[in-house]
């Protein structure tokens, strides 16, 4: 190593730094190995497994929107053709009793998704940007539209399915059991994620940055974005295969639904509203919108429309996701000065809860109005009943609302001033740039 | 010897609108070379055709006797010329490091590498430093690009413009918008990373033009009207009528 | 034979009419603003539930007035309060925030007017046969529809030709760059293109309404058409996106009509055969595939002329 590299370059990670990034993974390894261990019932073990699939299906669209820049509303096609031929797969391997365990059959799924996104990324990426994210689309109809004429081999509206446990027996594990899939899941989730981690950290990883950032300067330092978009593509399509995978051998079916627009949308806003610009980010939002839409439905009858306006808001007030809002912190958090916006926040909270109440309380009152006119007028939203009839209701409903809005518009200007005040402290520091 | 660079009856009109109306120009192996003319003469629209950002509509760009003209700009870049922009076009939201590492990364042969851990490769590493060091932002090292002050970003433009090792260099107007020492700075940062390489440069400033170039063509109206040494430049009456006079007035 | 030609030429040019009323709307929006309203189609879709309900309180043709009035307003109202806050974070944070948009207008018409198809009736004035061909009779509404969107095609023309706001928004298709040296006022005419622009879709909407079926998932099944058309006929370019309008709804509406399938053409396939997936390629009719006819065009023009049919711009 030169001189000039060595006071130039960014050092080398000292062993210690080492330590503590293995150990990071290591310790991810534990928690999956024991999280059975403290909730146990097959209710959590099933949710586990379905955010293990969310969390390998949204790190792999953040492969496209987050790292190379690319919109797509067509990403299920690679999660659902992934997992159309898992099962088909399945059938071949247990009809002929063929040696392959169920354990290495995902990785079929991961090879549909490469030969799909092989196949129709060439043309879809040439162009980047609206036109990549129309494309995409268009192709997923197409792509969905066949299905339902291809009938013997996508099974109609109906779907096929398989039996995961007449596969060859490994270590006396039939694959039966909610845990024994869990930790199927958990295995290959880790793997994947260790994967597409280690991919962002490539010469083709960080050229697909460059081409986010700027895709017709990639051209003049030797590159042909094309190609980059081309292979992140296909990155991309080869692990959505692998989730979509795992999916139908949790639920032993694969149906339309896999391949269809609302799996596209759904990945799309786990992934944004978990945050596109770090790599942790679609982590967190396969967890939450996983726990959210299990959740929501339990209290609310139309929780997709929370989905949706949660959706809106993180878009227009938080583009960075919850990651880019936690993250944001980071610098105050180093310059100690994070205490400083603890009362803003917690004034501005009241408000702003106030207003949300308010607003869920309209919503809910119109919802029992519209969709069910003639029944009892005495609701439960939320786990909190009150009476949709009552004028005191109405004018609750309004005053939070409205109330709300008013007072909290003043308040998030006070937090506004101490984001500015704490910054300009850590800047002075040296720590926020 | 073959020069570096060679037009040869270049045309280029966008419809009706000709831009580039038959030029024809020779560039030596090792020479800086500058382009001036008034503005909307089509200087930048020369350096679009040369470094295949646009195809001319007709006649061809040489490098080193190769055609070139048609090819995309990154087979033309792998080739070995290099371009800058006059409105600078960095990637903003990835720091200098990584903005003069992407640079670096085709010349060193690492392609589309998928299996490479990135930070292992010391080819890759010195480099990028030496670069790095060349354009004084050692210290600028781990800030995004998009945070950089003009002349910071402007050196930054140059830095990734070199950093692939190409041997012909074409920078448009490097030192558009600078103060009189941030000028001076960078003329000294282009003539020290420039040597030995070709350079083709696009400037308004007369001063950098004269201090900095071996011969300087002329461009006006999408025709080169005079092409020789700084001296024989200065003394032409055609050129102080169509341009270096305005710059008197 | 020639019946069926006549037929669907009709119907196709129809349907290419309504195509092209969104189309052309969107086209515009985003040649302006730079962002493709992913929720267009609903606003199609608000168009077709707002004339419903109007035209049960008021009868259509009121509702065929107001609907599209109400509808660009909303339009409008997204644009100032929702659109131009996100505008800073990048086309891709537009482009979602419409695409959120379009899930939510979906969920709230579901929640208003429910799941199932409404009871949107043709007016009694329109109802009844405007002129028999051959032994078709063909309904007074279809060549209403037609009247109304080829009037609307002319006065389109004429106010992009002839008036100031027409000459900005003609600017702004051929240099989208010069968008930005409006001046102080630039604000108010994307309020006003955007609002315009939705509220085409939704007279679109409240003609197609009575026609085709009104129903929450209206914009689901007509959005990705629509971007289909507007990629076929070159983003951003208006006379492309008439091409196209014209072209999908033609090829569509002939599709649909045709029974034609590779075993009605080479007879039926050998039994070995039978149960495998080829019989089911053999097996489909023309008709069948009519709904992916828009997407294998899509393909097959990225294929041969990524631009577009007249596009010149790569966005």
């Amino acid at each position: 190593m030169s001189e000039i590299t060595v006071s130039a370059a960014p050092p080398l990670p000292a062993a210690a730094e080492k330590f503590k990034f293995y150990g990071l993974w290591l310790a991810a390894a534990i928690v999956l190995l024991l999280l059975p261990r403290i909730f146990g019932s097959g209710g959590s073990l099933t949710t586990f497994s379905l955010i293990g699939i969310s969390i390998i299906f949204s790190l792999s669209y953040n492969i496209l929107l987050g790292q190379t820049g690319m919109l797509s509303f067509g990403h299920a096609v690679y999660y659902g053709l992934g997992g159309f031929l898992v099962i088909h797969a399945i059938n071949i391997l247990s009809a002929n009793k063929l040696p392959i365990p169920l354990p290495v059959v995902p990785l079929i799924g991961g090879l549909t998704g490469l030969a799909f996104a092989a196949l129709l990324g060439w043309v879809s990426t040439q162009r980047s940007g609206t036109a990549f994210a129309m494309i995409s689309l268009g192709v997923a109809e197409l792509i969905a539209s066949s299905a339902l004429i291809l009938r013997t081999f996508f099974g109609g509206e109906a779907g096929i399915s398989a039996n995961r446990t007449k596969l060859l027996k490994l270590f006396g594990w039939n694959f039966g059991p909610q845990i024994q899939i869990y930790y199927l899941v958990a295995a290959w989730t880790l793997i994947a994620v260790i994967a597409m981690y280690a991919l962002t950290r490539t010469p083709l990883g960080r050229m697909c940055n460059a081409v986010r950032d700027n895709p017709e300067r990639v051209q003049f330092v030797g590159y042909n974005p094309h190609v980059v978009r081309y292979l992140a593509f296909c990155f991309s399509g080869f692990f959505a295969g692998i989730a979509g995978a795992l999916a139908a051998i949790n639920f032993e079916i694969a149906n339309s639904a896999y391949l269809g627009a609302v799996q596209s949308g759904t990945v799309l806003f786990a992934t944004y509203i978990g945050g596109i610009g770090f790599f942790i980010g679609p982590i967190v939002g396969a967890i939450f919108v996983t726990f959210l839409s299990l959740g929501l439905s339990d209290l609310t009858q139309v929780w997709q429309l929370y989905f949706g306006l949660i959706f809106i808001a993180v878009v227009l007030f938080a583009p960075g996701g919850i990651t880019g809002l936690l993250m944001m912190h980071r610098p105050l958090l180093k310059a100690g000065t994070l205490s400083r916006m603890l009362p803003s926040y917690a004034i501005a909270l009241l408000p702003t809860l106030a207003m949300i109440a308010g607003g869920i309380l309209s919503l809910e009152t119109i919802v029992h109005y519209t969709v069910n006119p003639g029944d009892d007028s005495h609701i439960k939203a939320f786990g909190v009943s009150f009476d949709a009839a009552s004028p005191y209701i109405w004018a609750m409903a309004a005053i939070l609302l409205i109330g709300g809005y008013l007072v909290a518009r003043k308040t998030w200007t006070w937090v506004g001033h101490a984001w500015d005040d704490a910054t300009s402290v850590a800047r002075e520091k040296g720590i926020a740039p | 010897m073959t020069a570096a660079i060679e037009l040869r009856r270049l045309e280029k009109s966008f419809g009706e609108v000709s831009i580039i109306r038959n030029i024809s120009l020779s560039v030596a192996q090792g020479e800086r070379h500058a382009l001036i003319g008034p503005n909307g003469a089509g200087k930048s629209t020369t350096f679009n055709l040369i470094s295949g950002y646009m195809a001319p509509t007709s006649g061809n760009v040489l490098l080193r006797g190769e055609v070139i003209s048609g090819l995309p700009p990154y087979q033309i870049n792998r080739r070995g010329l290099s371009r800058s922009f006059q409105v600078t076009n960095v990637f903003a939201n990835m720091s200098v490091w990584e903005n003069l590492r992407c640079a670096v990364l085709w010349s060193t042969g690492q392609r589309y590498a998928f299996w490479k851990n990135i930070d292992n490769l010391p080819d890759v590493r010195d480099r990028t430093a030496q670069i790095l060091t060349d354009i004084n932002l050692t210290a600028r090292r781990d800030v995004p690009a998009g945070l950089l002050t003009y002349a910071e970003q402007r050196a930054l433009e140059i830095g990734i413009t070199v950093a692939g090792g190409a041997d012909v260099i074409l920078l448009d107007e490097p030192t558009a918008g600078m103060s009189r020492a941030e000028t001076e700075r960078a003329v000294a940062l282009i003539r020290r990373l420039t040597e030995g390489r070709t350079l083709l440069i696009v400037e308004h400033d007369m001063s950098v033009v004269f201090g900095l170039a071996d011969r300087i063509s002329v461009l006006v109206y999408g025709q080169i009207i005079a092409s020789g040494t700084p001296e024989e430049i200065r003394g032409n009456p055609k050129v102080r009528e169509a341009y270096l006079g305005e710059e008197a007035a | 034979m020639l019946e069926l030609i006549v037929i669907s030429t009709l119907n196709g040019v129809l349907f290419g009419m309504l195509l092209f009323l969104m189309a052309s709307g969107l086209t515009v929006i985003f040649s302006m603003l730079g962002v493709l309203n992913f929720a267009h189609a609903s606003f199609y879709m608000l168009g077709a539930f707002f004339g419903f309900q109007i035209s049960r309180w008021l009868g259509f043709w009121p509702a065929l007035l107001i609907a599209p009035l109400l509808a660009g307003a909303i339009g409008a109202g997204v644009e100032r309060y929702g659109l131009r806050r996100v505008h800073r974070n990048g086309h891709v944070a537009e482009l979602l925030f419409t695409f959120g948009l379009a899930f939510v207008i979906e969920e709230v018409v579901q929640i208003i007017w429910g799941k199932s198809p409404v009871d949107f009736r043709v007016p009694a004035l329109l109802d009844f046969p405007a002129f028999t061909i051959f032994s078709t009779n063909y309904p007074a509404y279809k060549m209403f529809m037609l009247l109304v969107s080829i009037a609307i095609f002319i006065g389109l023309l004429i106010v992009l030709k002839k008036t100031r706001i027409g000459l900005i928004v003609q600017a702004a298709l051929t240099h989208p760059h010069m968008v930005g040296h409006l001046g102080h006022n630039v604000g108010r005419i994307f309020m006003l293109v955007f609002g315009v622009g939705t509220a085409l879709a939704a007279v679109a909407g409240v003609i197609a309404g009575p026609a085709l079926v009104t129903q929450s998932n209206m914009a689901g099944l007509l959005g990705p058409i629509l971007f289909v058309v507007v990629v076929v006929g070159g983003l951003g370019s208006l006379p492309g996106a008439f091409v196209a309008s014209l072209l999908i709804g033609l090829v569509q509406t002939f599709a649909v009509s045709m029974n034609g399938s590779l075993s009605g053409a080479f007879g039926p396939l050998s039994p070995a055969y039978a149960s495998t997936w080829l019989a089911d390629i053999w097996g489909v009719t023309v008709a069948q595939i009519a709904p992916i006819m828009p997407y294998v065009l899509l393909v097959l023009i990225l294929i041969l002329r990524p631009m577009g049919l007249l596009g010149t711009r790569d966005t």
